[in-house]
């Protein structure tokens, strides 16, 4: 496979396939570099929470420019991807808590996102009967929902494929180096050249960026989950906790799928998770103790996917130090929903673009120099656009 | 036996209360090791001994002298000293760097250890048997049905057996014996089977009381009166929401049908390997078996030391075979802990080398006689149901499939089959089969599907509250 594209995206979850599926739509010629299968990791196998609620407010304008995208997934991928929409708890079992989401829903109305509340024990009654007495209110969302990850995901791939984008999987990157205006990529398959590299290779987007020249910490988890078998109508809602780690949802089969964060091993030479049951047995009791009623619930399966996960954990969206690098890697388990924005935004990059949201706070350079630099790199990173522009056209690779 | 040695934390945990469970878990006690056999059922002796305790002298005898035997092994392990736990469910194993960390649970408390050894005796399943139909009420396995004989004596007169396979004849004899009238036996064993498979492994022919037995029983059904059909080539059960009969097609193409209320469905026993591969262990497509097979040494030593596998589970070989599995697979452990010299345990398992050869030449011959046909492995008919739990359809699995999603664990992501209760026992060769057949590829060559703890399911408040042992003193 001698490949030549105007871009390679490294990594094929579901971010790769997103800003593959937006680049292709511009008119590039993509390829997608997939080591193992598309959406064998992190995207295939998380919660598919497509939340807003509870965001670190630097991740929140992304989070609502991407709720826009999910009101019409079907529109952007031609696929429903599963996506109910709901509403979304996350219930506070303490005074200390509610007040802390008082403070919290505060705070966002000053930046002017009015999407969350906060319901105290009367309406939370209403909504979820079968919470457990001692849950006095809740951070509230109406219009947050789920969908189903590897669908989405695949859904994501195929729309890209239909827009001209061509996906490898069993491709793994080697050896990468400048050539002439553009990259060299050695892969299992054969060699890659692109004028860029997106780098989104989630758990393993911190090896691929120091490669590129950029210094990311990142840290391999594999957040865990385990589902019941179907019950009878439990919970209309997904439902977190403000004070432990907890995410449940009942999906439509009647199945409890419960997560929250709590995580196993991640091994990323071999791309195996191993569970920690005694993290298992932790939010399994979280579960119990805001439904008291899943105590007999059966679980039939417990899993594991491997995420990528950086100090403060926020995402890693933005150019990189060399020529024609875009990173959008290490969402630290919470990149699922933002992924239909963060493939818009990639492709502003590439293009040299500024994107439309403020991406500072995920600059790619903030964990290796002084935080006052964060705002001239951002201001300088537009201004090559019309050189890469030129490049593209120079070298036939644009359509 | 003693209670010093039921408060030591095990040394040795048997994982199946079958042959080779208990021959593995007497052995290791015999030699003084703290053993722990751990078993779902509420009495030892596994499928084919299942409930030989408590049955009647005239019950035992209609089932046969190999199911009689089981006294034998049953007594032994009484008197062992191994410390057998009924009614208790495996849920998670993983291999340490010796020994491994085990999960169980008794329906109320759960509890994980870790061990320097584990023996898993888990034995067979059938192999799933998707054709139109197969889930109505009254549709059951072939094993099924037999369980419901060996261990409430309960027998469903009128009903049709349809498959391939020694238990299928065994069971309908089980029946016959006990006087219980079968409506029709639906044979799907290839036309010519036999003789093929005997002129490809003549070694078996060495064997004839093998071969002398699998007659008997066919001249039992014939001596009955049954109607018995052979050379189906299509079933399909026939009923709207539980079966009223069951309709075959012969080589002409033309479907006849029976009425019935009774199905009774069976193509074989395939190794059950979800713990073994929850566990991660190496495994390999059996060609002739059709199915997965642990890696193991010919002591039953899987690649993580001190975690072995024996019997049935470890690829079909028979209770015979599994047996002396199991005891070799002791005398290794009993080296792994220190109790045996390698030297002793070459000579103590010499004879059941023995046996386990013999019974491995027979085995190609059975493996080809009965060979289950891809017709009934790969179901043709886009409607069949091919995951029960999430009822998923074959169509929906070939749409899947041509779409790209070319392996078990992106079809299961995917259409959810495999992610029910059953945690994909009744589908996964099913899924395995349907891909390797629609992409060509040699089914060795696709990913197994993956499996998780729990192996079986348990509740929210037994994995919530589970005990941490470093040992496992006190079940």
């Amino acid at each position: 496979m001698a490949e030549t594209a105007d871009i390679a995206v490294v990594g094929g979850g579901i971010h790769g396939c997103s800003a593959a599926l937006h680049l292709a739509a511009r008119g590039y010629r993509v390829v997608v570099l997939e080591k193992d299968r598309v959406g064998a990791h992190a995207s295939g196998v998380n919660a598919g929470g497509v939340r807003r609620l509870g965001r670190a407010t630097a991740e929140v304008p992304l989070a609502v420019a991407a709720a826009a995208y999910w009101q019409d997934i079907r529109g952007l991928v031609d696929d429903a991807c599963g996506h109910r929409v709901s509403r979304y708890l996350k219930v506070a079992r303490s005074e200390a808590e509610l007040s802390a989401a008082e403070r919290r829903v505060a705070v966002l109305r000053q930046q002017g996102f009015t999407h969350e509340g906060v319901i105290g024990p009367e309406e939370l009654r209403r909504l979820l009967p079968a919470a457990a007495p001692d849950c006095i209110g809740a951070l509230h969302v109406e219009g947050d929902g789920y969908a189903n990850p590897f669908r989405t995901t695949a859904a994501f791939r195929r729309r890209a494929e239909r827009l001209g984008a061509r996906v490898c999987e069993g491709t793994a990157v080697g050896a990468v180096r400048r050539e002439g205006s553009g990259w060299r990529l050695e892969t299992a398959r054969g060699e890659v050249t692109a004028a860029e590299i997106v780098n989104t290779a989630g758990a393993w987007g911190g090896a691929l960026a120091a490669r590129l020249g950029d210094r990311v910490p990142l840290e391999a988890h594999a957040p865990m989950l385990a589902v019941t078998a179907p019950l009878t109508p439990l919970v209309d809602a997904v439902v977190g906790s403000l004070g432990a780690a907890l995410s449940l949802k009942q999906l439509p089969n009647g199945a409890v799928l419960i997560g929250g964060g709590v995580r196993g091993r991640a091994e990323l030479a071999s791309g195996r998770t191993t569970l920690d049951l005694r993290g298992l047995a932790q939010f399994l009791a979280t579960a119990r103790a805001v439904f008291p009623a899943l105590a007999q619930a059966r679980i039939v399966r417990s899993w594991a996917g491997i995420e990528g996960y950086t100090p403060d954990h926020l995402p890693v969206i933005g150019r990189g130090t060399a020529e024609g690098v875009v990173h959008a890697f290490g969402f630290s388990a919470h990149g699922f929903q933002l992924a239909p924005a963060v493939g818009a935004m990639v492709a502003d990059l590439v293009e040299g673009r500024t994107p439309a949201l403020d991406l500072a706070e995920f600059a790619p350079g903030r964990f290796s120099e002084p935080s006052g630099l964060r705002t001239s790199r951002r201001a300088g990173a537009g201004s090559s656009r019309a050189a890469r522009q030129a490049r593209f056209r120079g070298s036939g690779w644009s359509r | 036996m003693s209670a010093a040695r039921d408060a030591q934390a095990p040394e040795a945990i048997i994982v199946g209360a079958g042959p080779a469970g208990m021959a593995a878990a007497s052995i290791l006690a015999e030699a003084g090791a703290a053993v722990l056999l751990l078993d779902e059922n509420p009495a030892p002796g596994g499928q084919i001994w299942r409930g030989v305790d408590a049955a009647t002298a005239v019950h035992r005898s209609r089932l046969g002298a190999d199911y009689a035997a089981g006294r034998r092994a049953t007594r032994r392990l009484a008197a062992s000293g191994a410390r057998h736990l009924p009614g208790t469910t495996v849920w998670q194993l993983s291999p340490l760097v010796t020994g491994a960390e085990i999960g169980w649970t008794d329906g109320q408390r759960a509890r994980l250890a870790t061990v320097p050894v584990v023996i898993l005796a888990t034995g067979a399943q059938e192999r799933p048997f998707p054709i139109a139909g197969w889930t109505l009420p009254g549709v059951m396995s072939v094993g099924g049905a037999q369980t419901l004989l060996k261990s409430s004596s309960l027998a469903a007169e009128g009903a049709v057996f349809a498959g391939t396979g020694p238990l299928l004849y065994l069971v309908v004899a089980q029946y016959l014996a006990a006087g219980v009238p079968v409506a029709a036996v639906l044979e799907t064993t290839a036309p010519g089977a036999l003789g093929r498979a005997a002129w490809s492994a003549p070694a078996a022919l060495r064997r004839p009381a093998l071969l002398a037995k699998g007659l008997q029983w066919i001249a039992a059904i014939r001596r009955a009166g049954v109607r018995h059909i052979r050379g189906v080539r299509g079933l399909r059960v026939l009923g709207e929401t539980a079966a009223t009969g069951i309709a075959w097609r012969m080589g002409d193409g033309r479907w006849r049908e029976i009425a019935t209320e009774h199905v009774f469905l069976h193509q074989g026993v395939v190794p059950s390997v979800n713990l073994s591969m929850a566990a991660g262990l190496a495994h390999r497509w059996c060609p002739q078996q059709l199915a997965w097979v642990p890696r193991t040494d010919a002591w039953g030593q899987t690649g993580s030391p001190g975690l072995f596998v024996a019997g049935d589970g470890a690829g079909i070989a028979g209770w015979q075979a599994a047996e002396a599995r199991g005891a070799v697979a002791a005398q290794a452990a009993l080296v792994r802990l220190g109790r045996l010299s390698p030297v002793q345990a070459r000579l103590r398992a010499a004879p059941d080398r023995r046996r386990i050869a013999a019974e491995g030449r027979l085995r190609p011959f059975l493996d080809a006689w009965f060979r289950p046909a891809e017709a009934f492995r790969v179901p043709e008919d886009p409607e069949t149901v091919v995951c029960r739990c999430e009822e998923i359809t074959a169509g929906a699995l070939r749409a899947a499939i041509a779409q790209g999603l070319a392996g078990p664990n992106q079809l299961k992501s995917f259409t959810r089959a495999g992610m029910g209760p059953c945690q994909a026992r009744s589908c996964a060769l099913t899924l395995h089969e349907t891909i390797a057949h629609q992409t060509g590829r040699p089914a060795g060559q696709i990913e197994p599907l993956r499996f998780r703890p729990p192996v079986k399911p348990l509740s929210i408040s037994e994995l919530a509250d589970m005990t941490f042992d470093d040992g496992a003193g006190h079940g």
